[in-house]
């Protein structure tokens, strides 16, 4: 890790969040835009991850640390707890395009598309 | 007692927690079993909130720190700043948390017989708890790691019991769309989070209000939190899913969105008025609010005037109803930065517009649970299917002109005394505002009494003669939500006093947020 720029995983999530705006907005596949909210969470995951880290440091495990810094914690837990909400978020949306898949027998969201106006 | 209402905050939040988990399990038992353990906690979790409120006005801000020794004990010993969960509850938090008890007991009432045809029924109440659960934390958290975690409870859950009916098409597109919304909204939130604790490293509101410095990153931050929170609450030009998601809805989870709706409308106040404070006392945020605010009274509205559909025609009308606390908070934000202005009217607008929240939110859900019913007894959603329904069923037809009169801001009911005030104070900050108001209370009246008039007015139709006044909890839920509806219209004066004005307080005093967290001395 220490041969690559510190700000290299920001401009990752950066991209990861553009890419994923572009795929939720302009697709019209449902699958699709539930990979792009999936990139989403990635793109914000690696942000706040990639905010706790310190060159060097090691784990924030308190038992038989090394000398040196330590990690940020918080931002870990912080992302632990999107990446289990976002499984949940996830798997729910996948449902519903099942129940969707199963009414109109379409997953182009302009041809499942029922309600307007 | 004393350990109950200290106690009272995390009770809360943790009663409709564990009773969910707990109702598949009675509710293999049996059904009564069930449907009394849900009403007996969302009763006691109104009666912990009335007695909160009621502690909150007499001893003021309430604060509760998680795993602590003593739950005022907000920096632990040895730390500078506070690293555990508080909860904090002021005048403002407790005003929304008085709504969402009533709206969420009445819902529960009204779904024992809107929803006693369809299957997994167990399920459903899990999820309509857990909602619950979501929106009290929202209202209660002093943590902004913890305002997205129960802004997701709240989400999902709600998309959940929207597509609740399967066997429907339609549920299924408009709980999709509320998924994806909430999904991406609060994505962003939880990046504007992490923007906010790069610099500051802290997550609590208080702490993080203390040292905010307005940087570039904090306005890419607010940008991103404002924009989440007023997509999820429905304002125009971001409400196209709001409508889908709504109308779609059985009828006693639609009126429950509506106060989530109201729920992010409280984070974004929050984030405005504690959060950024005074730095945005001469910006263009409170300009912004207000334009939106605007844009949403009137595009709902006239949209809601070609509407068939009649929950969907309440959707829009929602919308609508909602611009008006945005341009009451907006003008109170505008002004915020200029003492003598915030006195003369912003103070009164922001009242107004906090007050027309707990007005919306009785007349509103009162609304939706009348075209519940009339879905419940015809089968349709068309308003022009109907007709003559006011021979078969008075109660609704009573109702329905309540919550009629109410949002059209007819005196004396409650909606008119939320708008005078609204009027009186934003016309002293641009009387356009005022004009568009009341245009748009008009048109309000207007397509209220042409739906009126479609559902239950004329001769009795052939196909409706088998049709019975709705069960007896329906009507109870319904004049539950009357009954508040009558009470704030006997007592405009003593609800101002008691409860709007302390939480307009509680909003433009950020110095008390501030110091509730840190300040108390261990």
């Amino acid at each position: 890790m220490e041969y690559i720029p510190l700000n290299f995983p920001f401009l990752a999530a950066a991209l990861l969040v553009g890419v994923s705006f572009y795929i939720i907005i302009f697709k019209k596949n449902l699958i699709k835009l539930i990979m792009g909210i999936a990139m989403l969470a990635a793109g914000v995951n690696l942000f706040l991850v990639s905010l706790g880290y310190r060159a060097g440091g090691t784990a924030p495990i308190y038992t038989d640390v090394p000398e040196g810094p330590m990690v940020l914690s918080v931002p870990q837990a912080l992302t632990l707890t999107s990446i289990v909400i976002n499984v949940a978020v996830l798997a729910l949306m996948l449902t519903m395009v099942i129940h969707i898949y199963r009414h109109t027998g379409s997953l182009d969201s302009e041809k499942s598309r029922k309600m307007k106006g | 007692m004393d350990t109950l209402i200290t106690h009272s905050s995390i009770l809360i939040i943790a009663i409709p927690l564990v009773t969910a988990f707990l109702i598949p399990l009675v509710g293999m038992t049996s059904k009564k079993a069930r449907n009394a353990l849900v009403i007996v906690s969302l009763a006691f979790v109104a009666f912990l909130v009335f007695a909160l409120a009621k502690d909150i006005a007499i001893n003021g801000i309430h604060i509760y720190t998680l795993g602590a020794t003593s739950p005022d004990l907000t920096t632990p010993t040895g730390f500078m700043a506070p690293v555990r969960i508080i909860l904090e509850v002021d005048g403002m938090s407790i005003l929304m948390g008085i709504i969402w008890s009533i709206v969420s007991l009445a819902a529960a009432i009204f779904s024992f017989s809107h929803i006693a045809s369809e299957t997994g029924q167990n399920r459903f109440y899990t999820l309509l708890l857990l909602m619950v659960t979501g929106g009290f934390g929202m209202m209660f958290t002093g943590d902004l790691f913890n305002l997205f975690v129960f802004l997701e409870i709240a989400s999902i859950s709600g998309a959940a019991l929207i597509a609740f009916r399967t066997k429907f098409a339609d549920t299924q597109e408009g709980g999709f769309k509320y998924i994806v919304v909430s999904a991406i909204a609060s994505l962003m939130v939880l990046f504007a989070i992490g923007l906010l604790y790069a610099q500051y490293n802290s997550l609590n509101i208080g702490a993080l209000a203390q040292v905010i410095q307005y940087t570039t990153p904090d306005k890419i931050a607010l940008a991103l939190l404002l924009i989440a929170f007023t997509m999820k609450a429905g304002m125009v030009p971001l409400h196209l899913w709001f409508p889908d998601a709504y109308s779609v809805a059985p009828a006693s989870i639609t009126g429950m969105l509506v106060i989530t709706s109201h729920a992010c409308m409280y984070a974004a106040f929050r984030v405005c008025f504690t959060l950024y404070g005074g730095m945005l006392g001469t910006s263009v945020v409170g300009w912004i609010l207000i334009i939106f605010g605007l844009l949403s009274m009137f595009v709902g509205v006239t949209m809601a005037v070609f509407q068939k559909d009649v929950m969907r025609f309440m959707s829009y009308h929602a919308i609508s109803q909602l611009g008006y606390m945005w341009v009451g908070v907006g003008v109170g934000l505008a002004v915020l930065g200029n003492p003598a202005l915030l006195a003369t009217y912003g103070r009164d607008a922001i009242s107004g517009g906090i007050f027309h929240i707990l007005n919306h939110a009785m007349y509103k859900p009162l609304l939706f649970f009348t075209g519940g019913a009339l879905f419940y007894c015809t089968g349709t959603r068309d308003l022009t299917k109907m007709g003559g329904l006011a021979h078969k069923m008075k109660w609704t037809t009573i109702l329905y002109i309540i919550g009629t009169l109410s949002i059209s801001g007819i005196p004396p009911l409650n909606g008119f005394s939320s708008k005078i005030l609204i009027y009186e104070s934003v016309y002293q900050f641009h009387p356009i505002l005022t004009i568009t108001g009341i245009i748009v209370s008009i048109l309000t009246l207007a397509s209220f009494t042409k739906a009126f008039h479609s559902a239950f007015m004329g001769a009795e139709l052939p196909e409706y003669k088998e049709v019975k006044e709705v069960p007896r909890s329906m009507i109870i839920a319904m004049v539950i939500l009357a009954a508040g509806i009558i009470f704030i219209t006997l007592f405009p004066a003593l609800i101002v006093n008691w409860i709007i004005n302390p939480a307009a307080d509680a909003l433009i005093n950020q110095g008390a947020y501030i110091n509730a967290v840190t300040g108390a001395t261990p």
